[in-house]
């Protein structure tokens, strides 16, 4: 019969064991996660989980869930550049014209007089770069939901769930899921803290988006295409998260 | 000497669960802070550390490594939420809350204590499982668990849940709160290894194997709480 230290001796012995093989199995698991084929940038299950992420969160979402809006002393007057992809130099902001394609009629060609005819939005939010930083930008435009009314009624009859944005040169790219796009605080802009927008920040148009980072506010739009796919994102492509919504 | 049960099954594997968890959070958090790390401690133009030093990013491994941050971080946060609640909800079912949460008598008897271990006082304050110190740690600790996932979700979904994000002071100040939260965590535990080292082995064994060796010193004064 054993003694009452001997018994001790082996149950202190059984769970060194025990969490030895624990530590190990969870060392295992992790590795396995790392070795993962990488799906757009990313291990899959990783990719995976932030698939499941966004599925909360698009069951979560609302036109009723903003951004915070705020006074104009609040704007920072010398508003951050960040981002040059798809802003090249051979660009001619007086010939440029929207393009917009929903699948139905041949391409459209927009100008921005036209747009300008939409109902003018002010709008003072934040503008949150996935990097951290943030910077209060005051920003006029239409509601991209109002321009979708008029260029794509038919958009939400249809079955288009997803909208994706180019730059003239197709250089830079987002993907956007159709509730986000037509949110009440994602514009079209073509000013910014009262001023025309300069090239730097996107002339003639550009997107602002206040419920996702700042990756998806597209500077300089060239085409805007309403789709059933969901579209290809630049960061997304580069191991970040496609949804990216706040 | 007879071994006494100190530590449930359940509380080991809770706090051996949430070592490698926590440590994978703070890694990840520091890939995503990397990319605006506008943190210090100073006053005006004079700053005394900047978080993180240079030589610490690239010793380890830092810089550029934000998507990756990202994604692990958003990953990993659902096992250490969901580890951190189950451990608090059978701490208030079990009723071992009544170990961990400070009395009446916690501040006094953490100043004695600290006295003690700084050997300025010889002898201890009569305690139970923990002494008021630890009551103080480990409640804080939890608490600040908490308040990691609170302003966590805070800049996770700033549109979603405005009404936290603004509660928090708003977007940026949510973020500074998550960096210092973050930061009390690394405070946490390196007073934590310390006292674990100074403990001795029957203590570290007993986070393992769940008994101890080395009775408390209740048995000459029963703790305060239970007299009370």
């Amino acid at each position: 019969m054993k003694t009452e230290d001997e018994k001790l001796a082996a149950r202190s012995r059984r769970a060194f064991l025990t969490m030895g093989v624990a530590g190990l199995a969870g060392f295992a698991g992790w590795s396995w996660l790392r070795s993962r084929p990488l799906d757009q940038g990313l291990p899959g299950p990783l990719r995976s989980v932030l698939g499941l992420n966004e599925r909360l969160a698009r069951g979560y979402f609302s036109d009723d869930h903003r951004m915070p809006e705020f006074a104009l002393r609040a704007v920072n007057s010398d508003t951050r550049v960040n981002g040059d992809i798809g802003l090249g130099s051979d660009f001619d902001p007086a010939t440029w014209k929207l393009e917009v394609q929903n699948g139905k009629t041949p391409q459209l060609q927009i100008s921005l007089s036209e747009i300008q005819q939409l109902p003018r939005i002010e709008q003072i939010t934040e503008l949150n770069c996935i990097e951290g930083w943030t910077e209060v930008v005051h920003w006029t435009g239409v509601r991209f939901r109002d321009f979708t009314a008029r260029y794509d009624p038919a958009f939400s009859a249809t079955g288009a769930q997803y909208v994706r944005l180019d730059t003239p040169d197709e250089e830079y790219f987002v993907g956007l899921d159709a509730a986000s796009a037509l949110h009440p605080q994602t514009l079209l802009c073509f000013e910014m803290n009262g001023k025309p927008l300069t090239l730097a920040h996107g002339a003639p148009l550009r997107l602002v988006i206040p419920v996702k980072y700042g990756v998806k506010n597209l500077k300089r739009i060239g085409r805007i295409t309403y789709t059933t796919d969901r579209p290809d994102d630049y960061w997304a492509n580069q191991g970040y998260d496609w949804y990216a919504g706040l | 000497m007879p071994a006494e049960e100190k530590h449930s099954l359940a509380i080991r594997w809770f706090h051996w669960l949430n070592f490698p968890l926590l440590f994978i959070m703070i890694w990840s958090g520091m890939l995503i802070y990397w990319a605006n790390d506008v943190y210090r401690l100073g006053w005006g133009e004079t700053t005394l550390i900047h978080f993180f030093p240079d030589w610490l990013n690239v010793r380890l491994n830092l810089p550029q490594r934000l998507a990756e941050g990202m994604s692990i971080h958003f990953v990993f946060m659902w096992l250490f939420a969901v580890n951190g609640l189950v451990y608090v909800m059978y701490l208030a079912i079990s009723g071992e809350w009544r170990h961990v949460v400070p009395g009446r008598h916690s501040i006094r008897d953490a100043v004695l204590v600290t006295l003690h271990d700084l050997h300025l006082r010889k002898e201890l304050p009569p305690q139970g499982k923990y002494n008021g110190g630890q009551k103080i740690a480990y409640t804080s600790i939890v608490l600040i668990g908490i308040g990691s996932l609170i302003t966590g979700a805070a800049i996770y979904k700033p549109a979603q849940l405005s009404w936290l994000t603004k509660m928090l002071g708003g977007y940026p100040m949510a973020r500074w709160e998550h960096f210092w939260l973050m930061m009390a965590v690394l405070g946490f535990f390196a007073v934590h290894i310390v006292q674990v080292l100074r403990a001795g082995w029957d203590n570290f064994r007993s986070m393992v194997a769940g008994y101890s060796l080395v009775a408390p010193e209740k048995s000459a004064n029963p703790p305060r709480e239970e007299r009370a």
